[in-house]
């Protein structure tokens, strides 16, 4: 945990430093008739961010932070795979939105999810992987006329729009 | 006496069978879409705006106003149960109300949510009848330089909001200002912090982006790997007795309530600023003025009645400007402003006195779809309640998706959907090293507003920062942020040296 509180702190104060030359690409000065430059604002709130980073490594150097006096580790084998297997398949879930559209990916999803890690059986994983993707289409669809993303099964749709949207 | 008059009149306008029926449908539509993550009442206004083109004006402005509060009510729902904010003016209710739900509390959280918000509406009902026009002139009064101020006072009430590790709780309103000033400068228009030329920045973060992104994904994986592979179940009973319990509890937070819902109803009326910003003021200065602050983020009632009495409040107080003055106050009101314009109505001082019907009718409405609100709320906790029963390894992925699907509506851009992820990723590892993440959610709200509201007033001053202490509402309100900004700094000096001084002479 020690460890992992200097590295955040650095990483943040090097994210700091590129929001401070990245908010510089406007003018940051005062410019005559129109008052402070469009990156001003950016630019010294990105250097309050240094600040509270340098702050942040000083109580860590003087283990003044309860992070920095902790010895237990940032992250254990069980809290990384946890954590690759809900963020990993929520990368696979956004990236296969874009390719195959949110109704197959959503009841993959779900099956992935509640059948292979939560052991649940089909009779409850069937009808959640179908009654989700039915809901959010008549919702959002149909109700609120948002359209959702469905990469290639895109003409798939349009006999519906025609039946229920006219 | 004369409003007084007027106002009855207005109710019987609003129990009319087709208005009263419009209160009640406009209540339970708003009630499903603000429960909703990532829809919010602006959403489910301008979605039915047409469809009030088939009924008489005065009936149309019920149905949407009755569909606002309802919305506003609904925002809390899911923030209670899910841990999402159902709408931008429930974030705040999320930060209590969902540890609330994880201990077993979910029906007293929901049923003090229902009752702030009630409590909240009434009494900007009342502001709202009884000083409409003086305070149209309180509100004008709020120049840049007081609007700032009033943005400083939300910062510094939010400082102890961290507890003892303050450069932490900087660092998190700093991001978030930064994050919201992504997108295109105010003032000259051109592209800022466009990271990697991606297009999707051009139009800015979304606020909901980020708080869907920390709260729905980055606690889902928080709570992943607090459950270490365990089938969680939350314990929940609901009965009647429970809920008549939670309403008699309520009396304690009766302060809390009351102040919710004058500061709600106050930064309602401030042009621009609407619920979201007077919710999570509220919850910032419920913290400040409780004897157990700490409690705070941990499942305090006070921090879910405070936001939910202040957004209902709000919700009302941002209609004042726009009936008086043709100013909307927040970006529902905006789309109404759109409506009463193609309905061929005038917002303004004349609007009092030529369309007399129309004004009380919407106010008495307002109070009919309250009470509505309520009984219905208050009707389905039961139902609500189901949903914490289900197990984990169904409610988590369910969550997942209505994060991604929440995430994708407001702006319907891809880009969001995995910049929210990114938050979700960022917040959960921020938070395993105690980074408070609610001030970076009160930031990037309040972003867009203190940098325009910076920037004209150092325009007006010709760059003094004088201007902020020379003018007296602004000057008193931002003595008071720095006192606020100061005392967690000074009691911590305070607490070492003292220890510092026990030490030296034990």
């Amino acid at each position: 945990m020690r460890l992992a509180e200097l590295v955040m702190a650095v990483a943040m104060a090097i994210f700091s430093l590129y929001l401070m030359w990245k908010s510089a690409e406007l003018p940051i000065g005062w410019i005559e008739g129109s008052g402070p430059g469009g990156g001003a604002f950016p630019f010294w709130l990105a250097a309050g961010m240094l600040i509270c980073c340098i702050w942040i490594i000083v109580r860590w150097a003087k283990r003044l932070s309860p992070p920095s006096r902790s010895t237990e580790s940032y992250m254990n084998a069980m809290s990384i795979k946890a954590f690759l297997i809900g963020a990993g398949s929520l990368t696979v879930l956004i990236g296969g939105i874009h390719i195959v559209g949110v109704y197959v990916m959503v009841p993959l999803f779900l099956i992935f999810h509640m059948r292979y890690l939560g052991g649940h059986p089909w009779t409850v994983t069937a009808p959640v992987a179908v009654g989700m993707p039915v809901f959010t289409f008549f919702f959002f669809e149909i109700a609120l006329h948002i359209t959702l993303p469905k990469g290639y099964t895109e003409p798939a749709f349009y006999p519906l729009y025609e039946y229920f949207l006219g | 006496m004369d409003v007084l008059a007027a106002l009855m009149d207005g109710f019987f306008i609003a129990f009319e069978p087709l208005n009263l029926g419009l209160v009640i449908f406009g209540c339970m539509a708003g009630l499903f879409i603000g429960a909703m993550p990532g829809l919010g009442s602006v959403n489910g206004v301008a979605i039915l705006l047409p469809m009030t083109f088939l009924v008489p004006p005065t009936s149309a402005i019920i149905f949407l106003a009755a569909l606002y509060y309802g919305a506003m009510y609904g925002g809390a729902i899911s923030s209670i149960m899910l841990g999402i904010p159902g709408a931008s003016t429930a974030v705040a209710t999320t930060f209590d109300g969902r540890p609330m739900a994880l201990k077993g509390m979910a029906d007293k959280a929901l049923v003090g949510a229902a009752a702030a918000s009630f409590v909240g509406g009434t009494i900007s009902i009342i502001l709202f009848t009884a000083f409409a026009p003086p305070l149209a002139d309180v509100a004008l009064a709020f120049g840049p330089p007081e609007e700032f101020a009033l943005m400083m006072l939300a910062f510094a009430t939010f400082i102890g909001l961290g507890g003892d590790d303050i450069p932490k709780t900087f660092f998190s309103i700093f991001i978030g200002l930064v994050m919201s000033s992504v997108g295109l400068d105010i003032i000259s228009g051109n592209p800022r912090l466009i990271f990697m030329d991606l297009p999707g920045f051009y139009h800015g973060i979304n606020f909901l982006v980020l708080a869907i992104g920390i709260y729905g994904i980055g606690e889902m994986l928080w709570t992943v790997e607090q459950a270490k592979g365990d089938v969680i179940v939350t314990k929940v009973t609901v009965t009647v007795r429970g809920i008549i319990e939670a309403l008699k509890d309520l009396r304690k937070t009766k302060k809390v309530m009351f102040m919710g819902s004058i500061l709600g109803f106050f930064v309602g009326i401030l042009p621009a600023a609407g619920a979201t910003p007077g919710s999570l003021m509220a919850y910032g200065v419920a913290r400040t003025m409780s004897k157990d602050p700490d409690s705070f983020g941990k499942g305090n009632i006070e921090g879910v009645v405070a936001p939910e009495a202040a957004n209902n409040a709000a919700s009302t107080g941002s209609m004042l400007p726009m009936l008086t003055l043709g100013i909307p106050g927040s970006p529902t009101t905006a789309i109404l402003l759109g409506g009463m314009v193609i309905w061929g109505l005038e917002p303004g001082p004349m609007l009092f006195i030529e369309h007399k019907e129309f004004v009380w009718g919407l106010i008495a409405s307002l109070y009919a779809a309250n009470f509505f609100a309520l009984a219905i709320n208050i009707a389905f906790v039961p139902a609500f309640m189901m949903v914490l029963k289900m197990p984990f390894t169904i409610l988590a992925p369910i969550i997942f998706i209505l994060c991604i699907v929440g995430g994708f509506a407001p702006t319907q851009d891809m880009h969001d959907v995995w910049l929210m992820l990114v938050f979700g990723v960022m917040g959960y590892l921020m938070r395993k090293l105690d980074y408070p993440l609610a001030p970076m959610v009160l930031a990037i709200v309040l972003g867009p507003l203190a940098e325009a509201s910076v920037r004209q007033s150092l325009m007006m001053s010709h760059g003094s920062f004088a201007t902020f202490f020379e003018r007296p509402i602004s000057g008193t309100i931002m003595l008071i942020a720095i006192g606020l900004f100061a005392w967690p700094i000074f009691s911590t000096v305070r607490k070492r040296f003292r220890s510092g001084a026990y030490g030296a002479e034990g």
